[in-house]
């Protein structure tokens, strides 16, 4: 009798999956913390968002690194360039935020702070669901 | 992919700096003060040091330059005693911690224009016995300070700012050497020390003493707590150490000094970064007893600043304008008055002006020493220079930093601590000057 074995795989590597959890949590801590500050003008905190971004940066650069090889030399390149284009906005936005942070004072936020903060949070979640919502079955016949 | 994505980032973020106007007159009485243009990513240029090669400052005809102490470990500024010996602050101070992660890189960046030396956080004495200009004796005066910077000379002391404190010390004419911690007069404010040197200078009288502090930040990036204190001249009784603030919102008073024909207290003063090339002028200034200057909240008088949160619109309407402006991001660092004829010519009657030069535009300013010249007392005309050549093909082979005029020897002496070099410039055949009693100052 044949036998079926089918096994579910997660979309991303756990390193990988790893490395994504950190601009998953530190963009969106730099926009409350970025909100904080518009709302108080309390200088640390915008000195917390420029760390969390330089952080959140750092691994999103490892992230759309992986990415990339993967896409190019992996075996799951069917996933597609959605995830690889997200990842990449995503490190983009997020060193022109660290750029905006590195301003003095007042200037380190203002309107184009929070809406690269915010564009950051939501490609994060994007990449995210791309990569922690899909799973590949595979099907091996014995 | 990472590096290529970076470095197409910064080559487009540079491509939307702003660029000098060369029509923009900034020095004199009524800078030309342009828009502000707070770019992403501020103009940096950094002329990384290089040796003389045997050459030498460029000085007018008529002028000889000559270096009369070198292998010094970081000169600052420079203090005459009464038998002709000359004192130099070696030293730097400092001890910021990195807030945000701009001040690691921008830590790194700036370090590439200085020399790598370490500071010597000592006094070294230079003695000229015959007269000829040339240093005879070279030695250790004081040493175990930390980043001396101000010195002062009044009734047998000598005076010593360093980074944290205000230490006197004994002096018998003549001496080569002084042991000893000296005594505290007071401390200074050293949370920090963001703009650590602290400058000096006495009151005519001698009875007191003026200290320039500087702000812990560019403006106040920091937050205004670790502000207390800063950003002011303080005036300090030389007998009591007790102080008061004498000036405040004057960003970074890096020398001070009296003015001999009004006997007002005058600085150099060094202003804010990262509003464009041509923001802020550097200025020289009359220092007018309880006057507020205008930092953070302000420049130039009542040019508020947007970056300072909250606004404080009460001081700004108090806020006053500088005398003169020097150029912006120029550094000045030194400042000295001529006395009795000065260096003579367009050099007569007026101030020297020791310009470290500029790291926040792309086309450098300052690296030179300029004169600016008085009349009644006030500045009167344009800066003209007197030592130039310090930058050469993009690199700094030196960095003026104190200047002291030598009335005895009509000389200007410069302290260079890039090249870790004093210079001399003197008139041409000059060193024959009669020799007069003992300058009477108590600068």
């Amino acid at each position: 009798m044949a036998e079926t074995l089918a096994r579910t795989r997660s979309f991303t590597n756990p390193i990988h999956a790893i490395l994504l959890a950190f601009p998953v949590a530190l963009y969106p801590a730099a926009l409350l913390s970025d909100i904080t500050y518009l709302n108080t003008a309390v200088i640390q905190w915008t000195n917390f968002s420029s760390w969390l971004i330089a952080g959140a940066d750092v691994f999103a650069g490892l992230v759309l690194a992986w990415a990339l090889v993967s896409q190019f030399l992996g075996r799951t390149r069917q996933r597609g360039w959605a995830y690889v284009i997200v990842v990449a906005l995503m490190f983009i936005a997020g060193v022109l935020n660290a750029f905006q942070h590195a301003r003095d004072g007042w200037h380190s936020v203002g309107t184009f702070g929070l809406v690269l903060s915010i564009l950051c949070t939501i490609l994060a979640f994007v990449a995210a669901f791309l990569a922690y919502g899909q799973t590949q079955v595979k099907e091996y016949r014995a | 992919m990472k590096r290529i994505v970076l470095l197409a980032l910064a080559a487009s973020l540079a491509a939307c700096q702003s660029q000098s106007d060369p029509d923009l007159d900034q020095t004199g009485e009524r800078p030309d003060l342009p828009q502000q243009s707070d770019t992403l990513l501020p103009a940096m240029k950094i002329p990384t040091p290089k040796g003389w090669d045997g050459e030498l400052p460029t000085v007018p005809e008529g002028f000889t330059v000559t270096a009369i102490a070198k292998d010094l470990k970081i000169p600052r500024q420079m203090l005459l005693l009464p038998n002709g010996d000359i004192l130099v602050a070696e030293g730097s101070g400092g001890h910021a911690p990195a807030v945000r992660p701009k001040d690691v890189i921008a830590g790194m960046i700036k370090k590439r224009g200085k020399s790598s030396v370490e500071g010597g956080n000592r006094i070294t004495l230079l003695r000229d016995r015959d007269g000829d200009g040339q240093t005879d004796l070279q030695t250790t005066f004081i040493d175990g300070l930390d980043a001396p910077y101000g010195l002062a000379f009044v009734d047998g002391k000598i005076y010593v700012a360093n980074q944290g404190n205000l230490v006197s010390f004994d002096y018998t004419e003549g001496a080569t050497r002084i042991d000893g911690p000296g005594t505290e007069v007071t401390k200074l404010p050293s949370v920090i020390n963001h703009h650590w040197t602290k400058a000096m200078t006495a009151s005519p009288d001698g009875s007191k003493l003026y200290v320039g502090i500087g702000s812990n930040s560019n403006v106040g990036e920091r937050g205004m707590d670790v502000e207390e204190d800063r950003a002011v001249i303080w005036e300090i009784d030389r007998e009591t150490g007790a102080n008061r603030i004498f000036a405040s919102g004057i960003r970074n008073p890096t020398a001070l000094s009296i003015n001999p024909w009004t006997e007002q207290l005058w600085a150099v003063v060094n202003e804010r970064d990262e509003l464009g090339p041509q923001l802020v002028p550097d200025y020289l200034t009359s220092v007018r007893q309880g006057a507020f200057y205008g930092w953070p909240y302000s420049y130039y008088g009542q040019h508020v600043d947007p970056r300072v949160r909250p606004q404080r619109p009460d001081l700004v309407r108090k806020a006053i304008a500088p005398d003169y402006a020097l150029g912006s991001h120029v550094a000045a660092l030194g400042l000295d008055f001529t006395t009795n004829g000065g260096l003579g010519g367009s050099f007569s009657e007026g101030a020297f002006v020791g310009e470290h030069g500029s790291w926040n535009r792309s086309d450098p300013s300052g690296y030179k020493v300029t004169f600016v010249p008085f009349r009644n007392g006030r500045p009167s005309g344009k800066p003209i220079d007197l030592a130039t050549g310090f930058l050469k093909d993009g690199h700094a082979r030196g960095r003026p930093v104190g200047v002291l005029f030598d009335e005895q020897r009509r000389a200007l002496l410069i302290a260079d601590d890039v090249s870790n070099t004093v210079w001399r410039v003197a008139l041409q055949g000059g060193s024959a000057v009669p020799a007069g009693e003992a300058r009477q100052s108590t600068r």
